[in-house]
């Protein structure tokens, strides 16, 4: 369903990018592609940056206060520790102090952890990119082989019964799916770990340990990938609908290939751009899921610090996850983008970079 | 045939249109139901379903009567779900307009802003906002995320509208822009927008239950999301206590995603024979 309507904005956006093609070479458009896309990225990131901070400014509370709760001081202290981080600037001030900082790639200093937030961030970050990848692959790779399996013999009976089935699997809540996986495969059966990233102070090294973090990730990939295998799968299978009508299929048709021929080289072909775009699109939401997932199956990443800045009332950390999240989603977006240049030549210099 | 002939023979529409029936039922005769504070001890505490039948599905943790607070749960997700989709929708629709009918540079700066509550995850918005301003304001936080998506296809939808004869028409009898926009452009770009109704209200009901799931949601009242995470503790012992309010919100969900996929579906076709 979001598939389709956003399928179809995505087409359009396409045919207007497309009324100026020229054929470049893939390199030459991918490097106009990336230049025009940083320099919008920027702003945008400027407007999240500015943005955020002053959201995260109304709240209630300072991180002095989050100090203190944390260890006890007198008024003085208080006093003391505002004028020492700066707290008792103007909010112009410290804004403009926090984009200069920034340009350094300097996020300020974490008051629940005592740390630089760069290096915190840095620390859980690959924890949450791990996973992302890991279900990304997940529900791109089986999604779009269902989608391609359904959309093969469009209103046939699997085609009904894969549309309905993941249907339903979108509406369902990825936490609570989590925890219904926890309850079959780690309560039940105890096949695998009911959380955590890898088995705490075991020493294991190389090949032993990339197995004992899979075992440990399996669970929450299935939890974060099987609800976007459905987005992936209706897209494909829409799409693969779409294309069925056109020309070219019934020429290979005229030209004798065989069905399984068609299927894969020429509809499923053309019906899998659309996926790659929604891969960059998807990132957004992947990440906003990865936050409640994280927690489910305590995954020391990004999102499970993300819910620990709110618990902590740690505002700079949360803003500074907020800042990653944003630069990844850009970074991801350009790579998807990059990656079309190359598969499509009709996509390219023309494109405003909308 | 009639829009509603072909939406009744469509077996998936009917099947959403009933769950909804449903959900709409409940939430509605929640109070006269089980009248008094759904948060109220019942009975003993981790009674299982169908042993009591004054407790049909059992009690949790603390004694609730888990049936009465279904009932008051379906209420929670429906009024919040339908606000925040409402207002994501209405925002949307504004800022596309604006954006589409401008043109120049007011379309540039409004739709970086678009870029820009596209590029942050809108989960993480949500709990951003939640910390900020408290956990009565979810709905806001839920439609910030959401609102993007009603204003890019608006945008897109204005961008074919402007150009037309009408708006031409109105122009030269010298109407304000504004009123063009809004008067004359807008109603025009709803359907495909209004088509996107049902994803929003769907993704609105998914973020309020996480959001109270991770105890970010309204203290007050019951919600479905909150059942799941304080049967979360009793996983082990007591599963259907997380089993009952999912199966719920899937339900819900699903509903809302099959009557909206039958809607649009039998529009679509009325609109393609007319």
């Amino acid at each position: 369903m979001s598939g389709r309507t956003e399928g179809g904005a995505q087409a359009r956006h396409l045919s207007w990018a497309t009324r100026r093609q020229t054929f470049d070479a893939p390199m030459t458009r991918a490097l106009t592609l990336i230049r025009r896309r940083l320099v919008g990225s920027i702003f945008v990131l400027l407007i999240v940056v500015v943005g955020t901070f002053l959201l995260l400014e109304a709240a209630p509370g300072d991180a002095v206060d989050a100090y203190i709760v944390s260890t006890g001081g007198d008024a003085g202290m208080i006093e003391l520790l505002r004028h020492r981080w700066g707290l008792d600037q103007s909010e112009l001030t410290r804004l403009a102090n926090y984009l200069w900082a920034l340009l350094h790639l300097d996020l300020g200093q974490s008051v629940t952890f005592s740390r630089p937030i760069r290096d915190v961030i840095l620390e859980r970050l690959p924890n949450t990119l791990l996973l992302m990848v890991s279900a990304t692959a997940l529900s791109f790779g089986l999604g779009s082989a269902l989608g391609i399996y359904a959309g093969a013999r469009p209103g046939s009976f699997r085609d009904r019964f894969l549309s309905i089935g993941s249907l339903a699997l979108y509406a369902v809540p990825g936490f609570w799916l989590g925890l219904m996986l926890i309850v079959v495969f780690a309560v039940d059966l105890r096949w695998l770990p009911i959380g955590g990233i890898e088995t705490l102070a075991s020493d294991k090294t190389g090949l032993d340990r990339a197995a004992d973090i899979a075992i440990h990730l399996a669970l929450p990939v299935s939890a974060l990938g099987f609800i976007y295998l459905a987005l992936y799968l209706r897209m494909m299978r829409a799409g693969m609908a779409e294309v069925w009508r056109q020309d070219f299929v019934l020429a290979a048709r005229a030209k004798g290939l065989s069905r399984r021929r068609i299927v894969l080289a020429h509809v499923a072909r053309n019906a899998l751009l659309p996926l790659v775009t929604m891969l960059g699109l998807q990132s957004a939401q992947m990440l906003g899921g990865s936050v409640v997932i994280e927690s489910v199956f305590s995954v020391p990443g990004l999102g499970r610090l993300a819910q620990e800045a709110v618990a902590s009332r740690d505002t700079p950390l949360l803003l500074g996850i907020i800042l990653t999240s944003a630069v990844l989603v850009i970074v991801i977006n350009l790579l998807v983008d990059i990656a079309y240049a190359f598969l499509d030549p009709r996509v390219g210099a023309g494109e405003a970079g909308a | 045939m009639s829009a509603l002939r072909r939406f009744l023979r469509t077996p998936e529409a009917v099947a959403g249109a009933i769950l909804l029936a449903v959900l709409i039922a409940m939430a509605l005769s929640a109070s006269l139901l089980f009248p008094g504070d759904p948060q109220a001890i019942a009975g003993p505490a981790l009674l299982p379903p169908f042993q009591d039948w004054s407790l049909p599905l059992g009690t949790d943790r603390l004694g609730r009567d888990v049936l009465a607070e279904l009932f008051h749960g379906a209420r929670t997700s429906l009024a919040v779900g339908l606000a925040a989709a409402a207002a994501a929708l209405v925002v949307g629709a504004v800022v596309g307009t604006l954006a589409g009918f401008a043109g120049g540079l007011v379309d540039e700066v409004l739709m970086r802003i678009t870029d820009a509550f596209q590029t942050v995850p809108s989960f993480l918005l949500a709990l951003a906002f939640v910390s900020v301003v408290g956990p009565s304001l979810g709905v806001v936080a839920i439609a910030l995320g959401t609102w993007t998506g009603p204003a890019r296809v608006a945008r897109a939808e204005v961008l074919s509208i402007r150009e037309r004869d009408y708006v031409a028409g109105a122009r030269v009898i010298g109407m304000h822009p504004l009123a063009i926009a809004f008067r004359e452009v807008l109603p025009n770009a709803l359907p495909p927008v209004l088509a996107m109704s049902s994803v929003i209200v769907a993704a609105a009901i998914l973020t309020e239950a996480a959001l109270s799931f991770l105890g970010l949601g309204d203290p007050n009242r019951v919600t479905w999301g909150g059942m799941i995470s304080e049967g979360r503790a009793v996983l082990r012992t007591a599963p259907f206590l997380s089993i009952v309010p999912g199966i719920a919100l899937v339900l819900t969900v699903l509903g809302v995603y099959l009557a909206g996929e039958g809607i649009v579906e039998t529009t679509a076709v009325r609109r393609g024979l007319s």
